[in-house]
């Protein structure tokens, strides 16, 4: 066998647990997905072809429009304003500030743990009579007449409470800034500075413009990770109130594992997919006009 | 990105800003002011966890709320493992994470090695594909992989918790590979010249260099298996199976007016990631690096 041969029987083997996994676990199910999307099915007692009659309703089910705006909002939201958030933080970090390390830890930590005991954290925080929020605001707000919030067990905050809950995450795209700071070589600041641009100039037309592949990347990553939003809207609201909270995953979960119309999840969980490409593929597109590539 | 070399942090902003000494001292007030404000901002949601965690009971429901416990009450951390078997919660997690950090490491390693290594036909189209899957919204496989173990008999197993990460997931294998190419390709060719094969190759240098590497991928991925919620929420059933994300959440169910017994079970629920957290740190950092920034 030529060398050249043996490497490429080599690859194969041992790219061939990526290989399996991806026609097992991903191609197989997403293409197993479009058809058992056209069954009435719970998988037990039941199997009945319905053709497109699914894909049809999801077009037409208020509840899914629901779940699709509400899901939306708290995406288009959530996504600039962490980002922002981040960046802030992490150019504030990068002033030469003492104890760095010390503040990194403080920022980043709510992004370490996650899940139900947060969840349940956020739950007691957002009580709104013996809550920390609003024993804080009650004070404030009071003298003026105003009541604070209800959050989430009022119809209108219940959706912004989530939100806000997740800026307390933005830890996590401050770390990856933090790190993209720290690789703008000092040369190009002293030839700015040399030029006589000030701070804010050398912020806008350095630092930024280099961070650009860093904030795309991260962008990206958090636009399909904020539509598959669940844990907080299954445990904190359970959708609620009045689905002011019901959210694309947490509407399939309910179709497909409590209701048992696996067939409805299935064309639902295609919708949201096509959705999520949908906004993926326009900041993909975006990309040339405002993400800087080092050229070397 | 990565082919800038830079180590020292860029310190820019103030050093040389206009003139005035006095400009400079109100910036750093600013700034210091805003960093603390937004810590304590950022560190609040911990201290009333603890807080409430450790409240007498006539204190906890006070309003208006108060700050400080009048007494220290600790044996609300005993009641969780009373009520549930929540011990037994800690070990099936730790089963879950381990069990999947390992697979997920060892074979997107492996992975991640040959797509930086060895030349292959179509190579570069399924490193595309990894690249492309992991910006894939994953639930568009929730059903169909749900069928999948209830026809393999998984369900009520940890199976499907645990083996699916065995197959080298999309992240993984793009993190293992961006760090073995950063490893000199003369390593590889000396090896080769004393007779070694790909797979000598890989176990002999690539893989004990690629120890840090490692250590990421196997952080995260058990980080990411003890906060789960969905999965387990799916595929486990009956209560002495439970993961502590489940376990939490069905205490909840019981605990409705023990809110100081709710909040110490959701404290032991984030402390092994925030225990893991402060000794990995460098991991965590070094692994967001190799992800964020070169990407």
């Amino acid at each position: 066998m030529k060398p050249s041969t043996r490497e490429a029987w080599y690859g194969y083997l041992l790219a061939s647990p990526w290989i399996i996994g991806f026609i097992v676990f991903t191609v197989g199910p997403m293409l197993a997905s479009l058809i058992i999307g056209m069954y009435r099915t719970d998988f037990l007692t039941e199997t009945t072809f319905v053709g497109l009659k699914w894909y049809q309703n999801v077009l037409r089910d208020s509840l899914v429009r629901k779940a699709l705006i509400n899901t939306a909002i708290f995406s288009f939201t959530v996504v600039p304003i962490n980002t922002a958030l981040a960046l802030l933080i992490a150019v504030m970090l990068n002033q030469g500030i003492r104890l760095q390390s010390f503040w990194r830890t403080v920022y980043y930590l709510p992004s370490v743990v996650s899940g139900v005991a947060v969840s349940l954290l956020w739950k007691w925080l957002y009580q709104p009579d013996i809550g920390l929020l609003n024993s804080i605001l009650g004070p404030i707000l009071r003298p003026y007449g105003i009541d604070p919030p209800r959050w989430i067990f009022s119809q209108e905050w219940a959706l912004p409470s989530l939100i806000i809950m997740a800026f307390w995450g933005a830890g996590g795209a401050m770390l990856i800034y933090l790190a993209g700071l720290r690789g703008i070589p000092t040369s190009l600041y002293e030839a700015a500075e040399i030029d006589g641009a000030s701070s804010f100039r050398r912020f806008f037309a350095v630092t930024l413009p280099l961070l650009t592949p860093t904030i795309f990347f991260n962008v990206v990553l958090n636009i399909i990770i904020s539509w598959q939003v669940f844990t907080q809207a299954l445990v904190m609201t359970r959708g609620g109130p009045n689905n002011a909270t019901l959210t694309m995953v947490l509407h399939i979960y309910n179709t497909g594992f409590q209701n048992f119309y696996f067939g409805y999840a299935s064309a639902q969980a295609w919708f949201l997919f096509v959705i999520v490409l949908i906004f993926v593929i326009l900041a993909l597109r975006s990309a040339s006009s405002w993400v800087h590539y080092e050229r070397v | 990105m990565a082919t800038t070399v830079q180590t020292r942090p860029a310190v820019h902003g103030v050093e040389r800003i206009g003139s005035s000494k006095l400009t400079e001292a109100i910036y750093r007030i600013l700034l210091y002011g805003s960093v603390i404000v937004g810590g304590v901002i950022f560190a609040i949601p911990f201290y009333w966890m603890l807080r409430t965690s450790v409240m007498p009971t006539t204190q906890v429901y006070l309003f208006p709320p108060e700050w400080w416990p009048e007494r220290f009450e600790w044996h609300h951390f005993k009641t969780p493992f009373a009520v549930f078997p929540f011990a037994r919660f800690f070990l099936n997690s730790t089963f879950i994470a381990a069990g999947s950090a390992i697979g997920a490491a060892l074979s997107s390693s492996v992975v991640g090695f040959s797509f930086a290594r060895l030349r292959f036909p179509l190579r570069d189209i399924m490193f595309v594909v990894v690249l492309a899957t992991m910006i894939l919204p994953e639930h568009v496989r929730l059903v169909p992989t749900y069928l999948l173990f209830v026809q393999l008999d998984w369900i009520g197993t940890y199976r499907p918790l645990i083996i699916p990460n065995w197959f080298a997931p999309a992240f993984y294998v793009f993190l293992m590979r961006q760090f073995f190419m950063t490893i000199p390709r003369e390593l590889d060719d000396s090896a080769m010249i004393d007779g070694c094969n790909p797979n000598g190759l890989y176990w002999r240098i690539h893989m004990p260099l690629s120890l840090p590497a490692l250590g990421v991928v196997i952080i995260f991925m058990v980080t990411s298996q003890w906060n789960d919620f969905l999965y387990p929420l799916i595929y486990i059933q009956g209560v002495t199976n439970y993961t502590v994300a489940l376990g939490l959440r069905l205490f909840e169910g019981h605990m409705t007016n023990n809110m100081q017994a709710l909040m110490a079970a959701s404290i032991l629920g984030v402390l092994p990631t925030i225990i893991l957290f402060f000794f990995a740190q460098r991991y965590f950092v070094q692994g967001i690096v190799v992800s964020g920034v070169k990407g």
